[in-house]
């Protein structure tokens, strides 16, 4: 069997039997790098002679014993607003263009302990404020899939990757759907763990109160065991928190048998694609079919979670990313004169158009006079959305949803209207408000052959719940396939 | 007639905390290090850093609200203040706006006349007329007790520093004092003389050292006021128009910074035109203030809470154990002074000033049984040569191991207190052991009461003409032979013992 066609899991117990090598394992990946890369663009950077140097320290820290684990060898790819030493850390934005973090992540301490190997940093939408990629300043990645359409985003590059065979495993962000919906795109699973599961420490914030870094691999089971790879406290993280960790990848293989699902009418309705329901109603009856009990319930709100949620973002990131200012690092402008001007032609330059609407939605609501109309009011949108999860969550052990109302646009066609782009993530942004884990996984093809994803939602910490019930479904469901079986 | 204008004062206060490292990350916030070598990716604003709050400002914090007998917000909050700087790694302050750690509490101050000590005022008759001189109080007879009230106080993280390379023509930053810990002390308008705000100034700092929470010094910068200064008719309710004044490093500075802006508010008033609300810069040199910015272009700071830091918390035990760790004040430690070692008010008053003297008095107190003694010295000599060599009393640097043994050796005859003083001065510099240095320089006095009769006796022997004269009435001669023992004992015998065994013989 070619290693792209084996699961994180599988590479990872070959690596353990001595059936692959951790260097052939790698050149292998990178090989499939060098030849697909120019029809996806799924990486800002990737370092060949970085990715064979971690590969001989691999090996020696398997033969000593250090490295144990299930990924212990495997190849990663990391989205590239995570800090790597040594590695820039663009967040695909020309003011980090030629920055280099000088240290690791916590996320990426713990990819070293698990003994991984990083192959490369994955392309994503201009600090992560975007759905295609497009917003990247080096360009949009293309769906494996079909390469005429978007990868979805903002963690675009690290699902094309995924779902073209160029990385086994990878990290994404999501914030308000980021991981969750190019993973539907691109036919990959994507976990969005619960709010302070996962360190943000080394994470560049786009919206703190909603980021969190998640896994992004080809099977439940890949990305539970990458999950438990980065998990944990992180005491330079205020907002991570102190929690038992389950063995993810043994609930990903148990039964959903008497688990209560239910579905938000809401997310049914009008403007989502018919074939996006219609691939929903196959998983519940599937579902149903198979010992769980799913049903229909009202979730409330649902109006109020993209404004809400554009609020907050915004003015989060309108305030985080003030700190690239053309002084410290990053690029600086040589127009202007005397400091201010340096301020105003940096950021003009450096920016993008997508970044510099949320800066000046962001520094609009949290303006003298409009701080109270706006964002405080989104707060309050916020915990009543938290408060109405609580509700449903007394009554279901998880919810099951649609991803996003269509599949894959075509490249081009999204940036033209934002307000629409925005609407696209009226599935995925109340999860982040609420802080709740979900899971992304494939559940059917339109008829162009694109993915449809939907995505398994549970209550503050109880990814175990959402891990089960995806685990079963993706094994009654069978085979998905990779892009590149279906042709190109 | 002239119109009488009153001249309306608020404090907003800063006070950098005395923690070991800083507020959101380990740097250490010790002053004067060499340029960014006490930095890291937090205290400089790298880009996926985040803070974590040293719970250490959280517990001194609570030290100050209790002592200004503050409201503590038991939930409290940090917010982010957004305003581009290069001082400011991340261009926003982490400080509080919301809810502030602590609101609506009260500090006492005494002025009118050379000040009255505080620790002399109560349970004692109100016609005291003890007063500490040198005091910066104008000279009103009445003696003025004052609560001015606190409006809130809140934490904070400090700015780096910028640096300008006139040679290079270039701005270079420090981040070394970026994130050092703040507390921010924010009074009502109470005040209303220079002398009141200087009484605040001065009980703020001695609580803040009394509480080992800061060492707040006004030319390190460890303690800064910004005075928010307006100025209304006499008898008039509404407030005038006021302005903010920074820069202000010094106690002088600020008297002065007080009078010429009132000056200039009311000369403004008198010409009918208005006060702008604004931000003025006092220069201490020029002795002037001018504009920085006006409300006009007053900065939005576009507050709201940070969401890399959780609310703080805070449990009543935790509140318990402040209080109960609550140290003795100045006041109860005069009045103790007073009631234990049986001291006038007045030097009662004077040794606890600073915490740093009174923990100097009462450990020579207890170790040479001599509070009075103790007081003298500290009182005396030591203040002295503080004033002479311009010194705070936390800088005072001798032990009181040393003081007391210099106390005994006075006491038992050792030593005289010409030269003690001379022992004291070498203690001062540099902290000597008292019996050492007497036997080096030849100050230690011969005690053995038989070597000094012998050389009286001899003296009397050899100078049978003069102890004739003293016989025949010329007393005076008695001073000739008290010197001629002296010199014969080298000045290591104690005059009056001499005299005496003179006086026995004669």
């Amino acid at each position: 069997m070619e290693i792209r066609e084996m699961t994180a899991a599988r590479i990872g117990r070959e690596i353990k039997r001595k059936n692959l090598g951790v260097r052939e394992t790698a050149e292998a990946f990178l090989e499939e790098i060098r030849q697909q890369e120019p029809r996806i663009h799924a990486f800002l950077s990737v370092d060949r002679k970085k990715t064979l140097e971690r590969v001989r320290q691999v090996e020696q820290g398997i033969r000593d014993g250090r490295y144990t684990g299930p990924l212990a060898g495997v190849p990663v790819a990391i989205k590239d607003n995570i800090c790597m030493k040594d590695w820039n850390t663009t967040c695909a934005s020309r003011i980090l263009e030629n920055f280099v973090p000088t240290g690791d992540a916590f996320v990426i301490q713990k990819l070293e302990e698990a003994g991984m190997v990083v192959l490369g940093k994955t392309n994503m939408d201009e600090f992560a404020m975007g759905s295609t990629t497009e917003t990247s300043a080096f360009g949009p990645s293309s769906n494996p899939w079909n390469t005429d359409h978007v990868t979805g985003g903002s963690s675009g590059g690290s699902c094309a990757a995924v779902a073209a065979g160029e990385s086994p495993l990878a990290l994404g962000s999501d914030t308000g759907g980021s991981i969750r919906q190019p993973a539907g795109y691109c036919g990959v699973v994507g976990i969005k763990p619960t709010y302070g599961l996962v360190s943000r420490r080394g994470l560049v914030a786009y919206a703190s109160s909603l980021d969190q870094i998640g896994p992004v691999g080809n099977s439940v089971e890949d990305c539970a065991l990458l999950l438990s790879a980065i998990a944990g406290k992180d005491l330079l993280d205020a907002t991570s928190l102190d929690v038992k960790l389950p063995d993810f990848a043994a609930a990903s293989e148990k039964s959903f048998g008497g688990m209560k699902i239910g579905v938000p009418k809401e997310y049914l309705a009008e403007g989502t694609d018919p074939q996006v329901k219609q691939a929903l109603a196959d998983a519940i009856s599937l579902m149903s079919q198979n010992g769980a009990q799913v049903e229909f319930f009202s979730l409330g709100l649902t109006d109020y979670v993209i404004p809400a949620y554009y609020i907050i973002a915004c003015a989060e990131a309108s305030s985080n990313l003030e700190r690239f200012d053309g002084i410290k690092y990053g690029y600086r402008s040589e127009n202007g004169e005397g400091l201010h001007e340096m301020y105003k032609y940096t950021r003009a330059e450096g920016f993008g158009d997508e970044v510099k609407r949320r800066i000046l939605l962001g520094t609009f609501v949290l303006s003298a006079g409009y701080y109270d109309a706006y964002y405080l009011k989104a707060l309050k949108v916020k915990r009543l959305i938290k408060e109405e999860f609580d509700r449903v969550f007394a009554r279901y052990d998880c919810i099951l949803a649609p991803v996003a109302p269509d599949t894959a646009p075509l490249k081009g066609s999204s940036l033209s209207d934002p307000l629409k782009m925005y609407l696209g993530d009226i599935y995925t942004v109340a999860v982040n408000l609420a802080g709740l884990p979900a899971v992304s996984l494939p559940c059917g093809r339109d008829d162009k052959g694109l993915p449809i994803g939907m995505q398994i939602i549970g209550n503050r910490f109880s990814e175990e719940k959402i891990l089960r019930a995806a685990g079963s479904y993706e094994r009654l469901r069978g085979t998905f396939g990779r892009a590149w079986h279906a042709g190109r | 007639m002239a119109k009488q204008y009153e001249t309306v004062i608020g404090l907003e206060v800063h006070v950098e905390l005395a923690t070991s490292t800083k507020i959101f990350c380990g740097c250490s916030t010790k002053f004067g290090a060499a340029p960014n070598t006490h930095t890291c990716p937090v205290c400089t604003g790298m880009p996926g850093s985040l803070p974590v709050l040293n719970g250490k400002v959280v517990e001194y914090a609570l030290k100050l609200a209790d002592a200004l007998s503050c409201q503590v917000n038991r939930y409290s909050r940090f917010d982010r203040k957004n305003y581009f700087y290069p001082d400011n790694p991340q261009n926003y302050q982490i400080s509080q706006l919301y809810l502030p750690i602590g609101h609506d509490g009260a500090l006492t101050i005494h002025t009118g006349g050379e000040e009255t000590l505080p620790g002399s005022l109560s349970g004692h008759s109100a016609n005291n007329k003890e007063t500490l001189p040198g005091s910066l109080s104008g000279h009103s007879a009445n003696n003025k007790e004052k609560t001015i009230r606190i409006h809130e106080m809140h934490m904070e993280e400090d700015a780096g520093k910028l640096i300008h390379d006139e040679w290079e023509d270039c701005s270079l930053v420090d981040y070394n004092r970026s994130g050092v810990p703040l507390i921010e002390i924010v009074s009502e308008p109470d005040m209303r003389t220079a002398d009141e705000v200087i009484a605040y100034l001065e009980k703020l700092r001695m609580i803040c050292q009394y509480l080992g929470i800061s060492d707040c010094k006004l030319q390190e910068g460890s303690m800064r006021a910004d005075v928010n200064l307006s100025v209304r008719e006499v008898g008039s309710n509404r407030m005038g128009t006021r302005t903010e004044m920074k820069n202000l490093n010094s106690f002088k500075a600020i008297a002065h910074a007080i009078e010429g802006e009132r000056e200039r508010q009311i000369e403004l008033l008198e010409e009918g035109k208005e006060v702008i609300q604004e931000t003025r810069r006092w220069d201490d040199n020029k002795e002037y203030s001018y504009g920085m910015r006006s409300k006009e272009d007053a900065k939005d700071y576009r507050y709201f809470p940070d969401p890399d830091l959780p609310p703080v918390v805070i449990s009543q035990s935790w509140l318990d154990e402040i209080h109960a760790s609550r140290p003795e004040f100045q006041e109860e430690k005069a009045l103790r002074y007073q009631r234990d070692y049986g001291l006038p008010a007045y030097d009662a008053g004077i040794l606890t000033q600073t915490k740093r003297m009174a923990d100097l008095f009462e450990e020579t107190a207890g170790l040479s049984g001599r509070p009075k003694e103790a007081a003298n010295w500290l009182m005396g000599d030591t203040l002295k040569l503080m004033k002479e060599e311009g010194m705070e009393a936390e800088e005072l640097a001798f032990s009181p191991e040393h003081l007391a043994s210099l106390i005994r050796a006075v006491d038992e005859g050792k030593i005289t207190r010409q030269n003690a003083k001379k022992v004291f001065a070498a203690m001062f510099r540099e902290d000597v052991d008292p019996l050492i240095y007497m036997e080096e320089k030849g100050m230690t006095m011969v005690t053995d009461t038989g070597a000094v009769e012998k050389v009286v006796e001899q003296v009397l022997a050899d100078n049978p003409k003069t102890v004739e004269e003293y016989h025949s009435g010329k007393t005076k001669v008695l001073g000739f032979l008290v010197g001629q023992v002296m010199r014969q004992m080298k000045g290591k015998a104690d005059p009056g013992q001499v005299n005496r065994m003179l006086l026995e013989r004669l």
